[in-house]
């Protein structure tokens, strides 16, 4: 039986730790409220379903009532809709630009290069949460603006983590390869460079969108995030805080969703294999 | 000092102001150029096209934005920052109030995290993989993932709501004793050191891996050096410069927190000040205070710059 002896190429393998297999659990738990959060509501979010404010854990309110007597339950499923998808939609925003800028000009470099990196690193002078409150003092506070704060904010960072990356690759033997047989700028940009650095970047990206999540519900907690009457994570823990000395469970719950999800994600990339890894800061 | 230091050392002076003169153009325009109309937002309710009008008039706001961010830019160097425009009292008074608090609760956050991250980090990267440096780490990850907010929370909850050991909010009266002053720092100060600390805890230790993983450090340690002289004596006279950039770079994360914290306990500080303006649409005191937090973080920045250039042997001769 020669024919035995021709087996497929082996795949290449990446051993799970059991910690990660759990975060990445938790974190596709919250993605799947957040996508399907509809389905899972059992009172309209804004509507006073009870009398009782601060009410208890109880059949008809599995997590209790909230300072006016609206259902927490609901409204922390709901919640998971607005932190989630607000910060994914300005981490998919802020890492196009980011990355499609980073590698045009690790590809272009010279003077494109350097008048990019300059007018991107002016961003970088003003300090995360201070950039939000201007551009929300600038432009009020609503879900697109939020998202604009979001992508002028933390595109700079994959800007430069890309372009740094990229630069490297840039400078080996394969890319001047294809520069000598022909190939143009934006062929090496997305068929050479691309394809060696994605991974490093997807983790990058994973990273930031925990910062993002954070700054998000740190806005919404100073009240200039998500208004009323609807809450992300962050807007609920601000409306229950009066409540902190006789209804703690209302604040507590959206703080611990927030930390569940922030702390799965940053466990999941710390346990990444490590050829991933080595990139990251 | 040699030539071509300082030459280093001035060109990070020309970028700091040069940055400086950016942060502000990009202040001031996204303040000014994003729809929203100040006017209106003072008149509320009592809004009219006439009335309106009329306040942009006597607010300026009717000229071009290039000749407003002149005379902004024109008055913030001497000295004359403009007038609030909600409580109509001039910008500098108010700020002045408030500003030393701010720094008071900023210094001594950076006092008490600063050389606790660096020691943390540093143990943590003699004895790696010891069961100190896992609990330092998992500690670290921990409280990069919790919100500011949160840890304030349940401090407040722990200290004031059960113990009541603490007062909640860090209101402080000028009659206020000096235990009372102590006992309202306490709070806001741990919550800024626990929120700063753990990135600086994992920058610090990844800095001084990066450097045990170089060749010097291997013949160090076939020479028979010990596992702390590795550490101290090789590795990290070589990671200041990655150091030093990782504390001042912590440091917008600090300015984040002092602006939530001053949030939760009501502390009279500029962030807290801020924060405020922008509820109201204050736009001349959103414009100073971003300018005065943007310059010392640029400050901060600029200072590590410089550090890192004097920490590189290289450069001494």
């Amino acid at each position: 039986m020669t024919s035995a002896s021709i087996k497929p190429r082996r795949k290449v393998r990446f051993r799970v730790k059991p910690l990660a297999a759990i975060c990445l659990l938790v974190v596709l738990f919250w993605v799947i409220v957040a996508l399907f959060a509809p389905f899972f509501l059992r009172y309209p979010v804004g509507d006073l379903v009870s009398y009782d404010y601060f009410g208890p854990m109880s059949a008809d309110y599995w997590l209790g009532t909230d300072y006016l007597g609206r259902d927490i339950y609901s409204r922390l499923v709901m919640g998971a809709r607005y932190t989630i998808g607000i910060a994914f939609a300005g981490l998919i925003l802020a890492g196009t630009i980011g990355v499609v800028l980073g590698l045009l000009a690790a590809a272009f470099g010279g003077l494109f290069d350097t008048l990019l990196s300059r007018a991107i690193d002016t961003f970088v002078g003003i300090p995360n949460l201070l950039l939000a409150l201007v551009i929300i003092a600038g432009g009020g506070s609503s879900i697109p603006v939020l998202i604009g704060a979001i992508t002028a904010i933390f595109f700079p960072g994959c800007y430069r983590f890309t372009r740094s990356m990229a630069v490297n690759v840039n400078a080996l033997d394969f890319i001047s390869a294809a520069r000598a047989r022909g190939e143009g700028h934006f062929y090496i940009m997305i068929h050479e460079i691309l394809p060696n650095i994605v991974g490093p970047i997807l983790a990058d990206l994973g990273l930031r969108f925990v910062h993002i999540v954070l700054l998000l519900s740190g806005l919404s907690f100073l009240g200039l995030g998500v208004q009323p009457p609807y809450a992300d994570w962050g807007a609920m823990v601000r409306e229950n805080i009066i409540g902190i000395s006789y209804g703690a469970p209302a604040v507590i719950i959206p703080c611990l969703a927030l930390a569940s999800l922030a702390l799965a994600l940053n466990l999941l990339i710390d346990n990444l294999p490590q050829r991933i890894r080595d990139h990251l800061e | 000092m040699t030539k071509r230091t300082s030459a280093m050392i001035g060109e990070r002076l020309a970028v700091a102001v040069l940055s400086l003169f950016l942060v502000s153009l990009a202040v001031f325009f996204i303040t000014e150029l994003l729809p929203g109309d100040t006017a209106q937002e003072l008149l509320g309710q009592a809004v009219t096209k006439e009335a309106a009008a009329i306040l942009r008039e006597q607010l300026g706001l009717d000229r071009p934005a290039v000749l407003r961010y002149m005379d902004w830019i024109f008055g913030l160097f001497r000295g004359d920052l403009g007038f609030s425009l909600v409580s109509n009292r001039p910008v500098s008074d108010l700020i002045s109030e408030r500003l030393p608090n701010s720094l008071i609760l900023a210094a001594i956050t950076m006092a008490i995290t600063i050389p606790l991250a660096l020691g943390l980090g540093i143990i943590a990267a003699i004895w790696r993989g010891s069961i100190f440096d896992r609990a330092i780490s998992s500690a670290a990850i921990m409280f990069v993932s919790f919100p500011e907010f949160m840890i304030a929370t349940l401090i407040v909850m722990l200290f004031s709501v059960y113990l009541k050991w603490l007062p909640a909010l860090s209101f402080l009266p000028p009659s206020a004793s000096f235990t009372t002053i102590v006992l309202a720092f306490i709070m806001p100060v741990t919550v800024l050191v626990f929120s700063s600390c753990s990135q600086m805890i994992r920058l610090t230790r990844a800095a001084i891996s990066d450097a045990m993983a170089t060749p010097y450090v291997e013949l160090a340690l076939l020479k028979g050096a010990s596992r702390p002289r590795l550490v101290l004596r090789h590795a990290l006279p070589n990671s200041v410069a990655p150091i030093v950039n990782s504390v001042a770079l912590s440091m917008s994360g600090l300015l984040g927190g002092v602006i939530i914290v001053e949030t939760v306990f009501n502390y009279p500080g500029l962030a807290k000040l801020m924060v405020d303006g922008v509820m109201t649409r204050d736009m001349p005191l959103i414009q100073t205070c971003s300018m005065i937090f943007c310059g010392f973080y640029l400050l901060l920045i600029m200072a590590a710059d410089i550090i890192a250039i004097l920490s590189n042997p290289r450069l001494r001769r």
